[in-house]
Order: C-alpha cells, then structure tokens, then sequence
C-alpha cells in the first residue's frame, strides 16, 4: 500500500506501506515527518480495516483527520487500490478546513493516477514525474 | 550591452576574424574597410549590417574595438540564424552557429572555421541556425584544408541552391561560395552533414523577408535540409526507416545515411528545434512521424496503447525518466494512449531531445494536439531560456499565438471544471488532468468537453402545470369524467385506496404521501403523463409544488402511466378514459383558481360537491397533493354510489384539506384532459364529473380529518380507511407492472411511484401504530375505570 504524505510540508505516498513518494516543504524535520507518518499509517490500516467492504464511497477514501497531537495534525486518504496518501500539517498553521484537505487529496489522488497512466512509469517505483513534483509544490506552497 | 560569452570556438573564430579585420593591428577596426566586406560577406541585408553595428556599439564609438567586433559577430550569427537582433540574443541564443561570411572569407578563414566547426560540433544544434548551407557548411564542414575543397565539387548535389549564392556574391567571393558548396558535400562526411535544415529556412526565409538575397539564397536551401534531419533517431531500425523514409531530396541521403547517428541527431535536432519556434513540427516531421504512428496504429484517427507507445519510444534510448516527463507532456487527456497529434508531440519532443534541448516543463503550444496546425503555427516554444525567439515567424506565430493562448486558457478552464466534474463523479482515472497539466489539454481527446449532463425536469413545472390546467379547462369534463368512468371498474379499489389516500393526506400534510397515496390510485388507472407523475413524486414537500405525479386513478401505476392508460382504453375503455382523465388533473393542482373551479364545479354539482371543490381551489396552493386526494374521493365516491355518500360525508371532513382536493381535482382534469386527448374518452363525463374532484386527495382529507376531527371518528376512518388505502395501495401495486415502461421515463416514474406507494404505505403504518396506541391506552384507561367502578358495583 502506498502512502502518500503531505505535511505543512511534507508529502508522503506510500505504497504497500513503503515510501513513493516523500515531499516536505520545510526540508528539515523530515524524518520526524516521516516518523510521524509511519505512526500514522497505522492508524490508517486500522481504519481501512474498519471500513471493511464498500471502500468505493469518496468519503470512505478521505480518511479524515487520523489524530492530531502536538503541534501537527495527520490526514489521511486510501484509494481503491490501496494507496495511502498521508498528510502531515503543521498545527500552527491556520488550521486548514476540512473541505481544504480533501480537495488537496482530490488533487494528490488525480495527480497520482495520471502517473500511472503515463506507460513509463512502474508502479512501486519512486515517482519522479516532473508534473506531479510541481503539483505538489504548489500544493504545498498554498498550504504554508 | 550585455556580457558577451562565447565558446571556445567562437572565441577562437572571433580572434581571428578581428585579428583578419584588424590589419593595422591596431586593436580596433574601423567600421568601413574590412568589417563592413565581413559583414556584407555575412549575406545579410545592409539594414541588419546596421542594425548589427548600432547594436555593438560601434556606431557610438565609431570603430569596432574587440568587444565590439566580437558582439558585431555574434549578432551576425544571431541574425543568421534567423533571430530577431536584440541584445539580449548574444547570449540567449544557445548554440548559435557562427557567423558565416560567405563573400569576404577567405581561406584561412574558412579553414579556421573549419576546425572551429569541429570544436563547435558540440555547439549542437545549429538548429536555428540556418544560414545558407554553403556558409554553414563549409563553416562546419570544413575538416579539410583548402586542397581538398577541389574534389568536392560534386558536392553540389547538396546544395543545388548554392551557387545561386555565388551570383549574389560579389565576383570575389564566387570562388569561396563554390568552395562552400563543394565543401559542403563533405559535410557528408564530417560528423555534422550540414544539410541546413529546411525548416529552418522557410522561416528563416520569413524572418529575412527584408533581404532579398537572404531569401533568395534560403529559400531554395529550403527543400535539402529537411531530410536528414530526421533521421538521427537513434534507434537503429527507425533510423534506417527514417533514412529510407525521408522523402526531400534524395541528394544527402547517402551522406546522410554514412553519417553517424549523433550528427544525423544534430541534423535531427536543428531541424526539431527551428528557432522559430523551437517546437514547430515541419511537413516533413510530421509527416514522418505520421508514418511511424502507422506503423504502429494504422488508424490515424485511433489511439496508440501506452505500452506500444512505451516500446516505441525506449528505442529512442532515452532514459525512462526523461520519456516519462516526455510522455506526460504528449499524453494531453491523459488517457494512457497516444493519439496521432499527442504521439508526434511525443515524438517531436523525443528528436529534440535526442538533440539537446532540454524538455520543455510544459507542452509547447505548437505541439499541443488539435491546437494547432502544426504545419503553418510557429508559435515560440516554451522552451525555457532558449527561446531563440525570431522575428520572422512573427507573422505566422503572431496570428496563432492570440488564438493558441486562448485556446490553452479554455484547456485549463476545461481542465478545472473537469476536475470538479470528475472528482464530483468520483473520477475516472483516464484523461482529465484535471489540475495541473500545463494548460497542455488535449482537444484529441476532448474529455474536457464532457458535456456536464443537463438534469431533465422530470417534475413539471407551474408552468407545466398550467398548461395542464388549461388543458384540463380547455377539454370538457368529459376528459375529467374519462378516469373516473375508467375507475368505475376499480371503485372498490378507488374507494379503499382513496380512503387509504384520504387517511394518508389525513395524516400527512405534504404533498409527497399525498401525492404517494395518489399516484397509487392513478397507477392502477394508467397514467400516461408520466411527467406529471414524477412531479408530482418529486414534489413532496413544495407547498405549491408543481402538481404531483396525476394519479388519478388509484390503479394507474408510475411506470404504465401512459402505458396503462392506453392498456385501459384498449381494454376498458371507460376505465382508460378515467385513467386518461385522471393524470391530466393532477398538473394544474398548483394553479388552484380557475381551471379546477369550474371543471370540477361541474362534476361537484353532481354530487354536491360544489362547495368542496370550490374551496379547493383557494387552498390548492397549499395542498396540491391534497387536491388529488379530494378528487379522487370525489372520484372514488361518483364510481360508487353508496362510496359517494361516504364521500360526501368525507368532503366536509375534507374540507380542511380542500385545498389539496381542488389541486387534486384540477390535476386530474388536467389529467384526464390530457389523456383524452390521446385517447378516446369514452362514457366518462358522467364518471368523471363525478368523481374527479373528490377523488383527488382522498386519503389526505381523510387524514386531516383524523388530525382535526374527533379522535374516534377519525380513528375509526382512519382505519377503515387506512385499510382501504392498504387495500389499494397493494391492490395497486400488482397492476403496477403491468406496463412495460417502455420509456425509461416510464419506468422511472413506476419507481417512483412505488416509491410514494411505500411511503405512504410507511406512514399508514405509522400511522396505524400510533392509532393503535391510543387505543389501547383507552381501553387500559377505560378498564382501570372499570375496575374502578366494579368494586363499587359489587358493593
């Protein structure tokens, strides 16, 4: 499973729980990043694993705000297939609505099929695609 | 004046061109004299001599010191090249050949050129440069010393044209251009086979529109150039294909073909990346690649599967990553697959890159599929920091240009609003970049254009509804009368389910269980105006809804409504004509006043219904739903005389709910208007006259009555009444399917209608539960009082 993370910051992707794809803005702290996300992906499994059949509902997809503790709160988001789109953001950040994130795992979630579409790519390999990089970014950039 | 950096070879070459023009060794050249014959031996136009010498400075200064004459010589390469001569271009334009004199050249010149050309090979793409071969060439190409330019005569092939230059040059240099065209024929076998690249030189030969000679000269290089340049996909069999392909002039062809890979991708990537617009795919690219698309997918108009498209573009050699970046450039709607604009944008992007040129971070517009007509557009490629922008395909670019960026600002809007639209419906991972492709949509697979689907108003509306209602006016009672003569058949059924209805619109004020309990009847009868029916099923809670689904005959269902009707008439004529009767009544309920009065004065006369329905029409507003019931009490009570007692009875208790009646009844004239329009209606005035209007919200009234009258009695009605709506509710119920709902239409206000009968079947229960609580608290209330009293009585 893939996830996916995304922090004030970072972006994590991940992919049968290993790393795909790892952006954070403030490049510092970016293995507390990803020791949070690793954290997080388990309560991530928890939920799919509470979900249990009808995964297909968008609203099962967003997982919501997995637990908020010191000063960052973790998004979750799981595709049909798995991926796991983490999201790690700054607590001391205007705190970011809802609607925001899900529109940013909307956008993560589009981005990310498009890599897959692209022939070249071999899923489980790092994405490198310049035109996710730059989604992202922006992405980013409109969260800090 | 901006920082002039030069290459080693352009250093070299400049120092000695300064050093040949400095003959007095004085450090500084005299504008007249021996720079002006170079710069005129530069074939360019005096205009741009000028323009040159303004530019470096040395019409301010009056002389041309180093830096001077080196910028001056830049400049020259520059507008060779076919640049627009800026300042800016020293130093922007990348890989600028250099500056080629053909006239004034002399052979030690040439010769330095020469060895600066292999220097320079890495100079890479003189892709725009496209100064006449025979500059260029022997400039390049001259690896050999002077001796061998003798032999290479026959070289001429190549560049048929160039000898038109010598004429154009000054007698002097005559001897030169020859040499320049037998040198350029070596080219062939120099690593950098010159054919000049004809893309270029069409525009080239726009850009230098003002220099007679120039143009004259490119033009007619025009057509050599093209050929080889292709060529250089490293991929050994398109190679050969491409060589063997390649239409233009045969002339380089064997040249080309013994050319090394790498200068055929020099040819390759000056042609891909004419300055004019870095991306502009040539005729004779596109036609190329249009055959290697059929090679793969003979359908032109069809799609090229990623995979094959992957495999395709590995031989290019390129690393995965960069055909990664380059296939999400190409792939426009994203959709995994290449069609014949997205895959010569792939494939154009591959040759340039194979060339040199970085990848563009977005689609260039002139590869955009479908935008542009990659034939004439020369629009600047986005190429970052190399746009080598020239003047000259000014005039073509220019006119696309306003059109391509509008066109790539709808793409980003498309791209957004099919974002939402995707994301909305959960999103198909094809296509639909959505966000962030890079404005680069691919009108090839217009999935932008998804039409968003435009909800059909199934319910109708008051205006809809209206219209019904003057139908129902407009039609005589007979229409109205038509369901209910249909209904005679089904009384028992009617009245039950107008009970039921009654109890139902009793109970529940909006329309929707009123309509519920309505439709039920109706459906039994056959509506054929389906639209009605799913009004009427959708507006449930409206207080002035559009008129709910006409249900005027407790036997129509949703999904017959027309079905049935016309069943009904086949088979029971007078029952057809109520059906038909009925559904027309059920629209104009929002429209109370007129229509209802009158038409359903007239069946109330009858029956003394007058003043029901004539109140019905101030409170149809408010009820609509209620007005179906009350005509189909009305209705139910007309096909049954006795029922019509009851009915009647019913009607003052109605009479709170005769708003809805009135709505109820109008529909169903409108109904039955309607439907006697399409059918015959036969004996149904008296029937309907009857019973249109009471009929309308039976079970409505019947459930305000519990709400407002005695508990008993109420309760009692309700049950009896409830009962009877069951009854006909699931008498309804089978008769139901019995269309076939040939419409989607139909079939869709079947399930509605089924949907209302369940709600009101729902709340009947509810409602019987709770009546039935009360009960029994009575009767626990009334034994204890008993009890109470027994032991008195004993005493």
């Amino acid at each position: 499973m893939e996830w996916f993370l995304v922090t004030s910051a970072a972006v994590i992707l991940f992919l049968q729980n290993y790393p795909l794809y790892i952006r954070s803005v403030p490049t510092e702290n970016e293995l507390k990043f990803h020791y949070m996300v690793h954290t997080s992906l388990d309560v991530v499994d928890e939920k799919i694993s509470a979900m249990g059949k009808a995964l297909v509902d968008q609203r099962e997809l967003y997982l919501g705000l997995l637990y908020p503790t010191e000063d960052y709160k973790v998004y979750g988001y799981v595709t049909n297939s798995k991926v796991k789109f983490v999201m790690v953001v700054d607590s001391s950040n205007t705190a970011l609505r809802d609607n925001e994130i899900r529109s940013m795992f909307r956008k993560l979630h589009n981005s990310y099929t498009d890599v897959m579409c692209n022939p070249f790519y071999n899923p489980g390999d790092r994405i490198q695609s310049r035109a996710f990089d730059g989604m992202v970014t922006s992405m980013m950039i409109q969260v800090c | 004046m901006e920082g002039l950096t030069l290459s080693d070879a352009e250093q070299k070459y400049y120092s000695d061109l300064f050093s040949y023009c400095d003959s007095e060794s004085t450090k500084k050249v005299a504008a007249h004299g021996r720079v002006l014959e170079l710069f005129r031996a530069a074939q360019l136009p005096s205009d741009v001599v000028h323009q040159i010498m303004e530019l470096c400075g040395a019409t301010r200064l009056g002389y041309f010191g180093r830096s001077q004459f080196y910028i001056a010589l830049k400049l020259v390469a520059v507008a060779q090249s076919g640049f627009p001569l800026r300042v800016e271009s020293i130093n922007t334009v990348k890989d600028l050949p250099l500056p080629r004199f053909v006239a004034s050249k002399n052979d030690q010149e040439s010769r330095h050129a020469a060895s600066y050309s292999s220097d320079s090979e890495n100079q890479g793409s003189y892709s725009g440069v496209i100064p006449p071969p025979p500059g260029r060439g022997q400039v390049k190409k001259v690896s050999t010393s002077h001796d061998t330019v003798q032999p290479r005569t026959s070289a001429d092939q190549q560049e048929p044209v160039s000898p038109v230059v010598s004429p154009q040059q000054s007698p002097p240099t005559s001897p030169h251009t020859w040499r320049k065209h037998s040198r350029h024929p070596s080219g062939g076998n120099s690593e950098r086979p010159l054919a000049g690249p004809g893309p270029f030189w069409s525009p080239f030969g726009e850009a230098q529109s003002g220099s007679s000679s120039g143009d004259a000269v490119w033009s007619g290089h025009s057509p050599p150039p093209p050929q080889e340049n292709w060529v250089s996909f490293a991929d050994t069999p398109p190679t050969s294909t491409l060589l063997t392909m390649h239409p233009a002039s045969v002339q380089d062809q064997t040249t080309v073909r013994t050319v090394a890979s790498a200068t055929t991708a020099n040819e390759i990537r000056r042609q891909s990346s004419s300055y004019d617009d870095p991306w502009k795919i040539t005729d004779e690219q596109r036609q190329y690649y249009v055959n290697q698309f059929k090679t793969i997918q003979p359908d032109l108009n069809g799609f090229i599967p990623g995979s094959a498209a992957k495999e395709f573009f590995t031989k290019s050699k390129l690393p995965i990553l960069e055909l990664s970046h380059i296939w999400e450039l190409s792939d426009f709607d994203k959709d995994g697959a290449l069609t014949l604009d997205e895959f010569c944008a792939a494939f154009h992007l591959v040759v340039a890159r194979k060339n040199g040129y970085d990848l563009p971070e977005k689609l260039p517009e002139s590869l955009m599929p479908k935008l542009i007509d990659l034939e004439d557009s020369a629009d600047v490629g986005d190429q970052p920091g190399e746009v080598g922008y020239s003047g000259s395909p000014a005039e073509a670019p220019p006119s696309k240009s306003p059109s391509m960026p509008s066109l790539n600002q709808t793409w980003p809007e498309l791209n957004q609003s099919s974002e939402q639209w995707e994301t909305f419906s959960e999103r198909s991972s094809s296509s639909q970049t959505l966000t962030q492709f890079d404005s680069n949509i691919a009108p090839a697979d217009p999935d932008t254009a998804i039409v968003h689907p435009v909800p059909i108003r199934m319910t109708p509306s008051k205006i809809h509804m209206q219209e019904m209602e003057l139908k129902r006016t407009g039609s005589d009672h007979t229409n109205p009368t038509s369901p209910l003569l249909v209904k005679t058949s089904d009384l028992s059924e009617e009245n039950k389910i107008n009970s039921s209805v009654k109890f139902a619109s009793g109970n529940t004020v909006d329309g929707y269980s009123s309509s519920d309990s309505f439709t039920s009847d109706p459906e039994q009868i056959g509506n054929n105006v389906t639209r009605q029916r799913s009004h009427s099923g959708m507006s449930p809670d409206n207080t002035a809804p559009p008129p709910p689904p006409p249900r005027p005959q407790p036997s129509h269902s949703r999904s017959s409504s027309l079905d049935m009707n016309r069943t009904f008439s086949v088979t029971t004529g007078q029952q057809q004509a109520g059906v038909v009767a009925q559904p027309p009544a059920v629209p104009p309920r929002p429209q109370p006043s007129q229509a209802p009065g009158p038409v359903v004065h007239r069946p109330v006369d009858a029956d003394g219904l007058i003043t029901h329905t004539s109140t019905s029409p101030q409170q149809i507003p408010e009820q609509p739903n209620f007005a179906d019931f009350s005509q189909f009490e009305v209705f139910a009570a007309s096909n049954v005389n006795e029922e019509q007692d009851d009915e009647a009875e019913k009607h003052p208790e109605v009479l709170p709910v005769e708003k809805a009646s009135d709505p109820a009844s109008s529909l169903r004239v409108a109904k039955t208007d309607s439907k006697i329009e399409e059918k015959t209606a036969a004996s149904a005035p008296a029937n309907v006259s009857k019973g249109t209007t009471p009929l309308a919200p039976p079970p409505k009234p019947v459930r305000r009555r519990l709400k407002s009258e005695d508990e008993l009695r109420p309760e009692v009605d309700e049950h009896t009444q409830k009962t009877g709506v069951l009854a006909a509710v699931l008498a309804s119920q089978p008769s139901i399917p019995r269309s076939v709902g040939k419409d989607k239409k139909a079939i869709q206000a079947s399930i509605r209608r089924n949907k209302e009968t369940n709600t009101v079947l729902a709340r009947l229960n509810s409602e019987l539960q709770q009546q039935l609580k009360d009960v029994l608290e009575e009767r626990i209330s009334l034994e204890v009082q008993l009890e109470q009293l027994r032991p008195f009585s004993h005493l």
